[in-house]
């Protein structure tokens, strides 16, 4: 077998392959009808101009995720600790928002502040992770597990302590903003907000730009291929290495902060919504490439959105969508394992 | 017990053939050790006999010939099958499991039963720790004991799972006196017992006094054996090959110091160095001679500041400027280069094109990559050191000998002190010659150089003093003209260091 983007395209559509075969097994056992479930999928993302804007909606925060951890993979770190840096910049834009709320301010320097606050909370949660894995040889996948508990946490305890609505505390989270305050919803939707799809378009080209045009993300790239080559080339892996939990936690505030004034317009216990787990498979998923980030989280995002009506039309759990980004996941995984032992064995043949 | 059992093996190797890629490891070896004897395997690094002693205790196959135990024809598949076949491996580094208690490590490889025998296992291994005068205590844990404690523990385990065979991979590294009396004693007893015993190692005193035969490898090949009595010169001539006339060397004049060190303590994993002193002054070229693992890596990193001294001093320049504790980014900007063996594992970036490298390693600054410049960059190096490769090639795909050219090309101009560990190990005739002229040349502008080798030619050929390294003990500054392959050879093994010291002392 040779190594060409013929095979590689070969693999990759038999992943897909794999991944749906397996669900539909999954959908068998389920006793469910495979392909009316995903034609409901189908519908249920494409069908109308309204669901096609609630996966727009969806994929905002997830791109910002990705884009974010493309920055951390290119330097070779598993930056699981994306949830609680989304949940830390849901809270700071929560708290801007509160401490702004009355100000009678102009509501779009509001929401720039409640944005830029929800930054700085993503990323001062990144850094932590990355001060305990520099300085404190905690490794970053178990100390941003931990610290994802602890976001999760203190989250929990603003929505039933300190902020509680008046009256009585509801998972349904904080009392929402006023109207005013919401980031502006476009004319004719329900839901869709420019603004925020600018940040997340804007966002994926600056992380494309940074990693393949600048000397910053050259030098991101070589702490992750080789970090004892780099150190010695004269790179200060560890600067690198923090600047890029901090960039990805900047976008992981973003994408709080979008949760918090674009779609819940309050803050609720589940605020990251498990957007940066998903995240970390669309990275997996498109080989940490940032070119193809944004058409992959479009369609793990229609594949959220589809799924949400499964339940109500077929009796099935909306966690269908997960099985099927999982299994695709994996099969794609796998199937760049497989090919690459191929490789290897023809070349020693050879 | 188990490890009473038949106790006689006769192993024999024939034709064995092992090649990685172009490199042929081991090349048609063949010999045979009986039972009840020591067969020592002499050789420097790289000569092969560490992949022979994995490929006899299945961690290799090889490409072609045939191990014979006992007449019969085996396949050893992995090292669970060698242990099976009675064939136990001692490895440089104990394989065992610090973080557990020693009984545990004991009973780790036995097979069978589900849920250990402890009070059984205890019991014998007491039996067989009396039997051979160890004290350890079963129920302490791995990471307290001693390297050569845990060597006891290794060979107590291997008798105790049916070894019949012993190889000991390099096993008087790292361990005191005491103990290594303790263990020749135990292989002497051992192999009065019937036991077939692999010694490998490089110390050729250990061997002499230790082996009832020796074989001697070479570049993967057996260049012959020699029973008791032991000549040192003629063990040490198969070793490293014919004495090569030198071409005399002209004699240079050097210029202030560049590098003064200054009574300096270092403490490496497994070795320790005393009370350094040096100065290497401006053009001068310093040979690192000595097995590998002797100091000289740690040595070499700590003139970088890749490690940091734990007594005395490093300073460069005439001035004298103090560099003790500063890292390696300070020793880099004050002219420094590091020039790693490993060249894809520790100075390369593999998946960066040659381009990207240059971009990296001269610091350029901005915020977008300047391609245009960078290319330019580029292509102007690759033509000056002649890399057959392309500005947009990965540096994977370059052969071992442009990869060292793109080292060099990657170094910065002007530079004081360029340190590298084997310049030109693996590399070609012409690649060695080139790479050797680069050097020269910044020699000439004042440039000094440590260099780190196994090939004595290559220490006498090139350096102007010599360093001898053996078990982190150093020599003081030889110089290269008085040396001959053979005394630096006897060095390296560890002979001749009394008359060394005499020498010193009184010049």
């Amino acid at each position: 077998m040779r190594d060409n983007r013929a095979t590689r395209l070969l693999f990759q559509v038999a992943a897909i392959l794999f991944a749906l075969i397996v669900t539909t097994g999954v959908l068998f056992l389920a006793k469910a009808q495979p392909f009316a479930a995903y034609k409901y999928i189908v519908l249920g993302a494409l069908g109308s101009w309204d669901v096609v804007t609630n996966v727009l909606v969806s994929w905002v925060p997830l791109l910002l995720a990705t884009s974010g951890l493309l920055v951390t993979f290119t330097v070779g770190l598993w930056n699981i600790g994306i949830e609680g840096q989304i949940t830390l910049g849901a809270i700071f834009t929560t708290w801007a928002m509160r401490l702004m709320e009355q100000s009678g301010w102009n509501p779009t320097l509001i929401l720039i502040l409640a944005v830029l606050a929800g930054m700085l909370g993503g990323a001062l949660w990144a850094m932590l992770a990355g001060a305990l894995k520099t300085f404190g040889g905690v490794n970053e996948i178990f100390g941003g597990l931990g610290l994802n508990f602890v976001a999760t946490a203190l989250n929990i305890w603003l929505i039933f302590g300190p902020w509680k609505r008046p009256g009585v505390a509801s998972m349904s989270g904080t009392i929402p903003f006023d109207r005013s305050l919401w980031m502006p919803i476009a004319q004719g939707s329900s839901r869709l907000t420019p603004a925020t799809l600018v940040m997340a378009i804007i966002g994926i080209l600056v992380v494309y730009a940074m990693i393949e045009g600048t000397y910053f993300g050259l030098r991101l790239k070589a702490v992750g291929k080789n970090a004892r080559s780099a150190h010695i080339l004269g790179i200060p892996t560890w600067q690198y290495m923090m600047s890029s939990f901090a960039v990805c936690g900047i976008f992981a505030g973003v994408a709080g902060a979008v949760q918090v004034t674009a779609v819940y317009h309050r803050l609720i216990p589940s605020i990251s919504s498990g957007y940066g787990y998903l995240g970390l498979m669309v990275a997996m998923l498109v080989g940490y490439r940032a070119s193809l980030a944004a058409p992959v989280a479009l369609f793990f995002a229609a594949l959220n959105v589809g799924s949400i009506q499964l339940p109500i039309v077929l009796k099935l759990d909306s966690s269908l969508a997960g099985v099927l980004q999982g299994t695709l996941v994996l099969f794609v995984i796998l199937g760049q394992g497989v090919r690459s032992r191929i490789l290897k064995k023809t070349k020693v043949k050879s | 017990m188990r490890g009473r059992k038949k106790v006689a093996m006769h192993i024999e190797l024939r034709g064995i053939t092992k090649c990685f890629g172009a490199l042929r490891a081991n090349d048609d070896i063949s010999f045979a050790v009986p039972s009840s004897s020591i067969h020592g395997i002499l050789g420097e690094n790289g000569a092969g006999k560490s992949t022979l002693m994995k490929i006899l205790s299945g961690f290799y196959s090889p490409d072609s010939g045939d191990i014979l135990l006992d007449g019969k024809k085996v396949r050893i598949a992995s090292p669970a099958d060698a242990i099976r076949h009675g064939i136990g491996m001692l490895h440089q580094d104990p394989l065992d499991f610090p973080p557990l208690k020693v009984i545990d490590d004991f009973i780790l490889g036995s097979r069978g039963n589900l849920i250990p025998n402890y009070k059984n296992a205890t019991r014998e291994f007491r039996e067989l720790a009396d039997r051979f005068g160890f004290s350890i205590d079963p129920e302490s844990y791995v990471d307290m004991l001693t390297v050569g404690e845990r060597q006891q523990l290794e060979i107590l385990r291997l008798l105790w799972l049916g070894a019949r065979a012993l190889i000991l991979d390099e096993p008087t590294t790292g361990i005191s006196l005491p103990q290594k009396e303790k263990l020749f004693a135990t292989l002497k007893k051992l192999a009065s017992e019937g036991m077939t015993i692999l010694f490998v190692s490089h110390k050729l005193e250990d061997v002499e006094a230790l082996c009832n035969r020796v074989s001697v490898l070479r570049q993967g090949k057996l260049v012959g054996s020699m029973d008791p009595p032991f000549e040192t010169g003629a063990l040490v001539e198969m070793m490293f090959g014919k004495e090569i006339a030198l071409e005399p060397k002209a004699q240079l004049r050097f210029g202030s110091n560049v590098l003064h060190i200054k009574h300096v303590d270092l403490e490496g994993i497994r070795i320790q160095i005393k009370g350094l002193d040096l100065q290497v002054r401006a053009g001068e070229v310093i040979g690192l001679a000595g097995m590998e693992g002797s100091g000289q890596t740690l040595f070499l990193g700590a003139c970088a500041g890749l490690a940091q001294p734990v007594g005395g001093s490093f300073c460069l320049d005439e001035d004298e400027k103090d560099m003790t504790g500063r890292t390696y980014h300070e020793f880099r900007k004050h002219g420094v280069a590091y020039l790693p063996a490993a060249r894809l594992e520790q100075a390369l970036v593999p998946g960066l094109t040659l381009t990207e490298h240059f971009i990296l390693s001269e610091g350029m600054k901005g915020l977008f990559i300047d391609r245009k410049k960078a290319e330019a960059l580029a292509k102007s190096r690759i033509q000056a050191f002649n890399i057959k490769g392309r500005p947009d090639s990965t540096v994977e795909s370059l052969s071992g000998g442009n990869q060292q050219r793109a080292l060099l090309a990657l170094m910065r101009d002007p530079l004081k002190l360029i340190l590298v560990e084997h310049p030109t190990r693996g590399l070609d005739i012409e690649s060695t010659i080139y790479i050797w002229n680069k050097l020269k040349e910044r020699c000439a502008r004042g440039t000094s150089i440590i260099f780190i080798s196994a090939d004595l030619d290559e220490i006498l050929k090139y350096s102007d003093r010599v360093l001898v390294f053996f078990a982190g003990r150093v020599s003081p500054p030889l110089e290269a003209r008085t040396l001959s392959v053979e005394r630096l050879g006897r060095l390296i093994g560890g002979k001749d260091w009394e008359t060394l010291e005499m020498e010193a002392a009184h010049a």
